[in-house]
């Protein structure tokens, strides 16, 4: 099974690798469009902003293509929030594969952001994705902006409010936490996601 | 809900683990990717490595052992020690590590922070603050502290700086509190507290915990994030399981 991830300057792209890696799969580092398209699993990670994110999508030349895989895709972290189709983050117009916006956490007292740390996901949609995730598993996040609720949300979290910490469309599918950071629990969910 | 973090601190002196006190007299605890593994099957939430003669040496992290751990480890993990530039950052982002900690090369140059969190987002960029109480009684910075022989009093107050830091772009704060550290008298809950008033950023404390009771206060008392701590699990004199036993059974929310 071929797995690419796309490098688009995120900078877990090692992380991401070398736990793709730990489940036996060795994921090709690339941003050519054409070893992309010919992948059986396409990985967007992403840490950093939005603008930027974009942006260097835009320059590779990968905009078009992202938009037209039809193999399972799957974004984590920032990676997730360019699949939406806005981020609030520089006003930035993402990819529009999963019909959901991205803000930012709304400043609230004791409310501390980023959203730092392990917090709990609750499952709301049964879903392959999801397979063997208990009912209070822990996951790692680090972000400050946050893709609200929807029916794309296959498991939700909690920081001053609900969020959603795993979304899905179609084939294109998002993790807003990371799962290459998040123990035994981030292992269960990037094997199911290499068994889509 | 979020978790409070536990989070064991590997002071990191040509490719060991050390551990001195009050920043001084290391010995050598063990192997860096070993002690990690440890960590990370006792639970730990979050490790972080520091280089402590990076900095003073003028030099950057080695990105070989950042890669070692990044490979094996399955937590999050942050580098400190002789970061000075977006591309030193960048480097060690690319190892693997998950978020970079700046304390003396900020120091030198605040506008470091702006750069590291316009080049990787605030969530990758920690500032480390070594912070001791002065004879009148005013809490102020310390810089190069990982060599007795180069550290220098700054005239910057502590929360002053943090502050700033925060404007800056700083996603996270590491206040490491000198007057407890390595004595294991408890955190320094006074100036916790006062910084937890002014830093909206997740609050990392350090220096001082020597019980489970000093980490169920940083907590409880001062609101920390995650609570750092070396010495006391280094010797085995915490352990990691137990002590997120202690702190559950005290109502405090806890990664199981």
């Amino acid at each position: 099974m071929a797995v690419v991830l796309v490098d688009a300057g995120g900078t877990n792209i090692g992380s991401v690798r070398y736990a793709l890696q730990r489940l036996g799969a060795d994921a090709a580092l690339t941003s050519d469009a054409a070893t992309i398209r010919a992948a059986d699993k396409v990985i967007l990670p992403g840490v950093g902003a939005a603008g930027p994110g974009m942006a260097r999508l835009r320059e590779l030349g990968l905009v078009e293509l992202m938009r037209s895989l039809t193999q399972p895709v799957l974004g984590v972290c920032l990676g997730m929030q360019l699949l939406c189709e806005w981020s609030e983050e520089s006003e930035t117009e993402c990819l529009g594969l999963i019909p959901a916006s991205v803000r930012r956490f709304e400043e609230a007292p004791g409310l501390r952001v980023p959203h730092m740390g392990w917090n709990q996901l609750k499952v709301r949609k049964e879903h392959s994705l999801l397979k063997g995730l208990g009912e209070q598993d822990w996951a790692y996040f680090v972000h400050s902006y946050a893709v609200s609720v929807g029916d794309y949300s296959l498991a939700t979290a909690d920081h001053g409010g609900e969020f959603s910490a795993v979304i899905a469309s179609g084939n294109f599918h998002g993790m807003q936490f990371h799962p290459e950071r998040s123990a035994a629990v981030g292992a269960t969910l990037l094997k199911n996601f290499l068994e889509l | 809900m979020l978790s409070r973090r536990i989070i064991p601190c590997l002071d990191v002196r040509d490719g060991k683990v050390v551990k001195g006190v009050r920043f001084r007299d290391h010995v050598v605890m063990g192997e860096i990717v070993e002690l990690a593994m440890r960590y990370r099957d006792e639970g730990a939430d979050e490790l972080v490595f520091y280089d402590i003669t990076a900095s003073p040496e003028g030099r950057s992290v080695d990105r070989g052992w950042v890669e070692r751990v990044a490979r094996v480890i399955d937590i999050p993990f942050c580098v400190a020690g002789g970061i000075r530039s977006v591309d030193d950052a960048r480097e060690v982002l690319y190892a693997g590590a998950d978020k970079i900690s700046v304390n003396s090369p900020a120091l030198e140059r605040p506008s470091l922070i702006d750069e590291l969190a316009d080049a990787f987002g605030v969530q990758c960029v920690v500032v480390g603050i070594d912070s001791l109480r002065d004879a009148d009684g005013e809490w102020r910075v310390r810089q190069y502290t990982g060599d007795p022989s180069k550290m220098q009093a700054l005239a910057r107050r502590t929360l002053d700086w943090m502050i700033e830091a925060q404007q800056r772009g700083a996603g996270e704060i590491v206040l490491n509190c000198m007057g407890s550290d390595g004595v294991r008298q408890g955190y320094d809950l006074d100036q916790l507290d006062a910084a937890r008033m002014l830093c909206s950023v997740p609050l990392i404390a350090s220096g001082g915990a020597g019980a489970p009771e000093h980490f169920r206060d940083a907590f409880t008392v001062a609101d920390v994030d995650g609570a750092l701590a070396a010495s006391v699990f280094h010797s085995g004199a915490i352990a990691i399981p137990e002590l997120k036993r202690y702190l559950r059974e005290q109502g405090i929310e806890i990664r199981d």
